[in-house]
């Protein structure tokens, strides 16, 4: 089980969250003028990232708030989490596919 | 290739054991191959197999970055049912159902397939509805699946509780006859040895970390960590690291990878005759020949390659078996485990052609690819040989997500494939 630290509650266990998928994803911002090509990709491409990965969570049973996390998909170590609107912590961001 | 048979058991038995050959070569690659499968579990040895068999490709190599079968294969549950809602589906998975059936006596290995019944659990009236649709839908398409009451479900396995006053009651049943187990181990090993026999190199221990594309873009040569191997034909089979894989040719897939737990009890005489799986309350159960109950359920909530998962998804997963089966309560679990599962938006795979030429894939089985072992192989194998998908494979293509012809076996069993 994973400790989280929710930005608005602190420190609490994973069964007080929801996952919720990669962050960061823009909705485009004309769908109609959007090609099939880019609007698939926005509904179903994901970095499905090796590695440091920004994602969402929701605090569901406590504050109920969405957040954004950096966490590390090959040792689960959360890296930060931090405020939906916030930019990621960048020097901490490491992109690889 | 020694043949297996009561009778070398009995030569080899007086010889003092001492005759028999390992069941593989310890291949060392070679610098190039008419066509290379990356992954080295029962979906892509099995490939192997089928190309020198059936396509007559004879220089041929499978590349594992672990050992064979360590991944994947050697981690699900061993459940096989074909049982699917969609047309397309049902046809996909009737035909490795048809394979598995003399799969043992055409790789003459003892895979221990064991049509021993899949049953399928409905708790409230909307599962009622789902699962009859689902009995309707395999009837129609030729596949055998049935309604069972709850005392009928109860006559086919005993220890089911039927009481009606827990949680989730059970309302009634699917049955898949033809459904069942089979061993993982054997699978992976038979189809290493099968296709080892037709000179195929089996490679372990050499990650892809590149894949080469010419001018025009075709791949023409992988990068391993045991050097640069050439090949125009290369068929990816790496279930959770699909995405990563297939990646290094610049591909991007539709797919994220997830932590799937199971778990096994101590073994005990038999009790669970049947395979028994609740999508309601997320949880499965069957027994293995050795007496270990092999219980799982749905996946982690969140995408991960640590090939690790949560207490508390195995928490909730016994707790449901516990009220199903309430003789289980004291049973002691001996080890879990979990793999990693490429699971899809739709929660079919996707089988085919990439947009780099000379690129296969057969990935997006997420927590069901055991079951298609054989017939995905087959298939993967007819595809790779003709350059073009196999008409039970073409609707499971990646175009599917642009065109939006989804085949949502997700909203049909969101979890236990």
């Amino acid at each position: 089980m994973l400790t989280i630290v929710c930005p608005y509650c602190g420190s609490r266990p994973e069964p007080e969250f929801a996952y919720a998928g990669q962050a960061h994803l823009a909705r485009p911002a004309d769908p109609g003028a959007t090609g099939d090509d880019d609007w698939s990709a926005f509904l179903y491409l994901r970095t499905n990232t090796r590695g440091v990965h920004a994602e969402r969570w929701r605090h569901l049973h406590g504050c109920a708030r969405f957040f954004n996390a950096l966490r590390d998909t090959t040792n689960d170590r959360f890296v930060a989490t931090y405020r939906i609107g916030e930019a990621a912590p960048a020097a901490l961001k490491e992109d690889r596919p | 290739m020694q043949t297996y048979s009561a009778w070398s058991l009995l030569r080899h038995a007086f010889g003092g054991r001492q005759g028999w050959t390992p069941q593989w070569r310890r291949a060392a690659p070679k610098p190039q191959y008419d066509a290379v499968i990356v992954g080295g579990g029962g979906h892509g040895l099995g490939a192997a197999y089928y190309l020198a068999a059936e396509h007559g490709l004879t220089r041929v190599a499978v590349l594992e970055q672990g050992w064979v079968g360590g991944g994947s294969t050697g981690r699900n549950t061993s459940i096989v049912r074909s049982n699917y809602l969609f047309d397309e589906s049902v046809r996909l998975y009737d035909h490795a159902l048809d394979i598995w059936q003399d799969l043992a006596q055409v790789l003459n290995y003892n895979v221990m397939y064991s049509p021993r019944g899949v049953m399928m659990l409905a708790h409230t009236v909307h599962d009622v509805q789902v699962l009859k649709r689902h009995v309707h839908s395999n009837r129609c398409n030729g596949v055998g699946n049935e309604w069972l009451t709850p005392e009928q479900a109860k006559a086919f396995c005993p220890p089911l509780s039927i009481a009606r006053d827990i949680r989730y009651p059970v309302l009634g049943a699917t049955l898949q006859r033809r459904g069942g187990t089979a061993r993982h181990d054997a699978v992976a090993w038979g189809y290493a040895r099968a296709a080892d026999a037709l000179g195929v190199d089996i490679v372990e221990n050499c990650e892809v970390v590149g894949i080469r594309r010419d001018a025009a873009g075709a791949v023409e040569a992988l990068e391993t960590s045991r050097g640069l191997i050439r090949s125009r034909k290369i068929g990816v089979s790496t279930a959770g690291l699909s995405s990563v894989v297939i990646g290094l040719a610049g591909v991007r897939l539709p797919i994220e990878s997830f932590p799937l737990q199971a778990l096994v009890s101590e073994p005990v005489k038999p009790v669970i005759p049947c395979v028994v799986m609740s999508n309601g309350i997320h949880a499965y159960i069957s027994q293995s020949d050795k007496g270990e109950l092999v219980i799982g359920a749905g996946t982690d909530a969140y995408t991960s390659y640590t090939q690790r998962g949560a207490l508390h998804v195995n928490s909730h997963t016994l707790a449901a078996i516990c009220e199903l089966f309430p003789a289980l309560r004291r049973m002691r679990m001996l080890r879990n485990w979990a793999g990693t599962v490429d699971v899809t938006p739709d929660r079919s795979p996707i089988i085919g052609k990439t947009p780099v030429p000379g690129l296969y894939v057969n990935c997006g089985w997420g927590t069901g690819g055991f079951k298609a072992t054989p017939g995905a192989a087959h298939l993967l194998a007819w595809t790779m040989a003709h350059d073009e998908p196999h008409a039970l494979v073409a609707p499971f293509c990646l175009e599917r997500f642009r065109d939006g012809r989804l085949i949502n076996e997700a909203a049909a069993a969101a979890v236990a494939h």
